[in-house]
């Protein structure tokens, strides 16, 4: 009987010593979380693709939380409806923001540029963009070998197997920027969807001089400057030997594509062009 | 027989040219100097669009500390400074020179009588070597000056001199060493004086049996300098492992030099060049190049101008054969493929090799089937199937974290992988982002 009483007393004095501490340890080194940040995270698609700068959707919400204006942030795979949610959960208004889409600013298919050598090592083109130029003259276009393909988590690009360019899908790209930063080359671009969906950008990043980038390829942009001259609203600068039109400035105009000599300048989604009638 | 104690491979040695004496080759029409053809900051030009240069005359001056003034080794008129493609396949500054006749600087001395004496001192020397673009001629081009000024804190003990010449079908270093012995051994010591030690070693792989002889013979005429023979391994002549294989030490992980164990290494080629600079004034601007190949018809070594694009040498030495896959510049093992034979030679191209469609052709690869050959050959005792593998996942921390830094990029891991992976192609990418890494974090520090 005595046994039993000392062992009860013994262990229940223990258990009370550990509940005591327990207790103190958890009031001492308690971490306050904002319980608006799960409800912040529940809104959140759950990609982690990293495309709004924060590591995960987590780092995304954590930050929105803190931050006393929802300016400058936007999760790029819920979009404007997303950041909608969220501002409503935080209280805070949400700022109008253009969706973006990515965009492949080369078009040196395999007609329009001639290959020159034959590489025969591993497909990667962050691999061969550093030991060499390319199998083709251009030093600046696309290697075709997909890195872009494999960092898109959408499903958004596609390889083409005849013109050895990835195309990109705009209903599944969400503009998180992966394949952007997977393109050693810096080909992939993040440009505002435009009205309509109606896009004009330079489809070339050659930064040698016309004659060289022209040899290289049919439909390089030979730094000619016939689109500056011609455009109305300077919205096109020519750097590096390569024009850029801002999509800030774009008006959609088209004068620019019609005055390209080497087809380099695209306008993507626009209606065809009527064809005037002869006289 | 001394060795490196880890790792190695043993590839065919393939010395077809070694027979060949060296012969000068013939002045090309038009010469171009790449600006930047050593490890560091590019040069800056000093010439414009029409000057009149003669052989020996400075075209670019040395950018910054770690950089190398480049020299005509042409006379005649610049043509331009435009970009031309170098052996990496891209575009890089340089000077093109339209070569008319052959008059040299008068400063240099052309006789071929050997000068032994030298009364300079060592920081006289250093600058001599530093003002005439001496850089290493082994392939790896670091500027041969830095490597004399050792960094405060640090002492040279002995100096190391590289007549190893590893790589399959290069003979040049290995003609140099059997034509110009007197010289090497000369600029031998010209180098001890520089970095003020009493000791130099001499390493030499045992399958050039006649130039240990011959060095052997004349070098009991000088103080301090041994011939070491060593037993033929690949990568033996790689820094690191000659200092292992000379003086058993270890060089820790970079950012450590060979100097914090007390060696200081130059190549023979680099010691014939510092003794040309110091002694007959005259600048880098020549260097022997070797020209082999399995079909080639006349395999052999060239003294050639910098400057002279390869398919004049390869004309010279029996024009492109029909079965060429691959022409590479540097040796099979380290060097790389040439996207166009219209490059010109820099400082450190050791040699062309033109390898068949056959020999060159890349095997499927296969899975990896953790057999460790690739970790058994590493000569830096690293884990490259790790590596290449943490690296195709773009696992950079891991890599870093598994020393990738401490790779020389020697092959031998490729070499010997019986799935034929291509483990150097990951870990070379690795290198380059983990480097790029380590610099953005040493900049923000």
């Amino acid at each position: 009987m005595g046994l039993i009483v000392v062992a009860v007393i013994s262990l229940g004095s223990i258990g009370l010593i550990s509940a005591m501490i327990l207790y103190g340890a958890s009031k001492k080194f308690a971490v306050y979380e904002d319980s608006r940040i799960k409800k912040v995270l529940e809104v959140l698609p759950q990609a982690n693709c990293g495309g709004c700068g924060y590591p995960g959707c987590a780092g995304f919400a954590s930050a929105c939380v803190k931050a006393t204006s929802l300016e400058g942030k936007l999760c790029p795979v819920g979009g404007q409806n997303t950041m909608e949610k969220v501002a409503s959960v935080l209280g805070l208004k949400v700022e109008v923001t253009e969706p973006f889409v990515a965009v492949v600013r080369c078009n040196g298919t395999c007609s329009n540029r001639p290959q020159q050598t034959l590489y025969d090592g591993v497909r990667s083109c962050a691999i061969i963009n550093s030991i060499y130029g390319g199998e083709t003259g251009c030093m600046f276009g696309c290697l075709s070998c997909g890195d872009c393909v494999d960092a898109c988590q959408f499903g958004g690009i596609r390889m083409n197997r005849e013109t050895g360019l990835p195309e990109i899908d705009e209903d599944m790209c969400t503009a998180c920027g992966a394949c952007a930063k997977a393109c050693p080359r810096n080909i992939i671009e993040l440009r505002p969807k435009g009205k309509n969906n109606h896009r004009v950008y330079v489809q070339c990043v050659n930064n040698d001089k016309g004659v060289l980038a022209r040899k290289a390829c049919s439909v390089a942009c030979i730094d000619c400057g016939k689109c500056v001259k011609v455009c109305p609203f300077e919205a096109i600068t020519l750097e590096n030997n390569v024009a850029y039109i801002d999509p800030m400035k774009c008006k959609l105009c088209r004068k620019c594509e019609m005055e390209c000599p080497q087809d380099a300048i695209v306008a993507v989604n626009f209606p065809p062009r009527k064809v005037k009638n002869e006289i | 027989m001394k060795t490196f104690r880890i790792g190695g491979v043993h590839p065919e040695g393939n010395k077809l040219s070694a027979r060949k004496a060296i012969c000068k080759a013939a002045l090309p029409e038009q010469a171009v100097f790449l600006l930047l053809q050593h490890i560091g900051i590019q040069a800056i030009p000093i010439v414009k669009k029409g000057d009149m240069v003669k052989v020996g005359t400075k075209i670019a001056e040395s950018g910054g500390f770690v950089s190398a003034p480049v020299f005509s080794s042409v006379s005649g008129k610049v043509n331009k400074i435009d970009n031309a493609i170098d052996a990496s396949g891209y575009r890089k500054l340089a000077i093109f020179i339209d070569v008319e006749g052959d008059e040299w600087e008068k400063t240099i001395d052309r006789t071929p009588d050997l000068v032994k004496e030298c009364c300079l001192t060592s920081e006289e020397i250093i600058e001599k070597i530093k003002d005439a673009g001496v850089v290493g001629m082994g392939g790896a081009c670091f500027p041969t000056h830095v490597k004399l000024t050792p960094p405060p804190m640090c002492k040279a003990e002995c100096l190391i001199v590289n007549g190893v010449e590893c790589e399959p079908y290069l003979t040049a270093d290995y003609r140099l060493m059997l034509e110009k012995t007197d010289e090497i051994l000369v600029g031998v010591a010209i180098l001890m004086k520089a970095v003020k030690v009493n000791k130099a070693y001499i390493g030499i792989e045992n399958n050039k049996l006649d130039a240990i002889r011959l060095m052997k013979e004349k070098a009991s005429a000088y103080f301090g300098i041994e011939i070491v023979p060593l037993r033929v391994k690949y990568p033996q002549g790689g820094e690191k492992q000659l200092i292992d294989a000379i003086i058993h030490r270890r060089v820790p992980a970079p950012p450590a030099l060979p100097v914090h164990v007390g060696a200081i290494v130059q190549n023979v080629g680099t010691v014939f060049a510092v003794y040309e600079a110091v002694q007959k004034n005259k600048p880098l601007f020549e260097r022997v190049v070797t020209v082999t190949g399995k079909s080639l018809t006349r395999p052999s070594n060239f003294l050639t101008r910098i400057g002279t694009p390869m398919s004049q040498l390869i004309n010279a030495a029996g024009g492109l054969p029909e079965d060429t896959g691959k022409i590479i510049g540097g040796g099979p093992m380290m060097g790389k493929a040439l996207a166009t034979v219209e490059v010109p030679v820099c400082k450190g191209t050791s040699g062309v090799l033109l390898m068949s469609e056959k020999d060159s052709r890349r095997m499927i690869p296969q899975p990896c089937i953790r057999c460790a050959k690739c970790v058994d050959v590493c000569p830096m005792g690293l884990e490259p199937y790790l590596l290449a593998t943490y690296s195709a996942h773009g696992d950079w921390e891991r890599v870093e974290h598994e020393m990738i830094m401490s790779c020389i990029e020697c092959g031998s891991c490729q070499f010997t992988c019986p799935s034929f992976r291509p483990i150097l192609d990951y870990i070379r990418l690795g290198k380059g982002k983990v480097g790029g890494i380590i610099r953005i974090r040493n900049e923000k520090k």
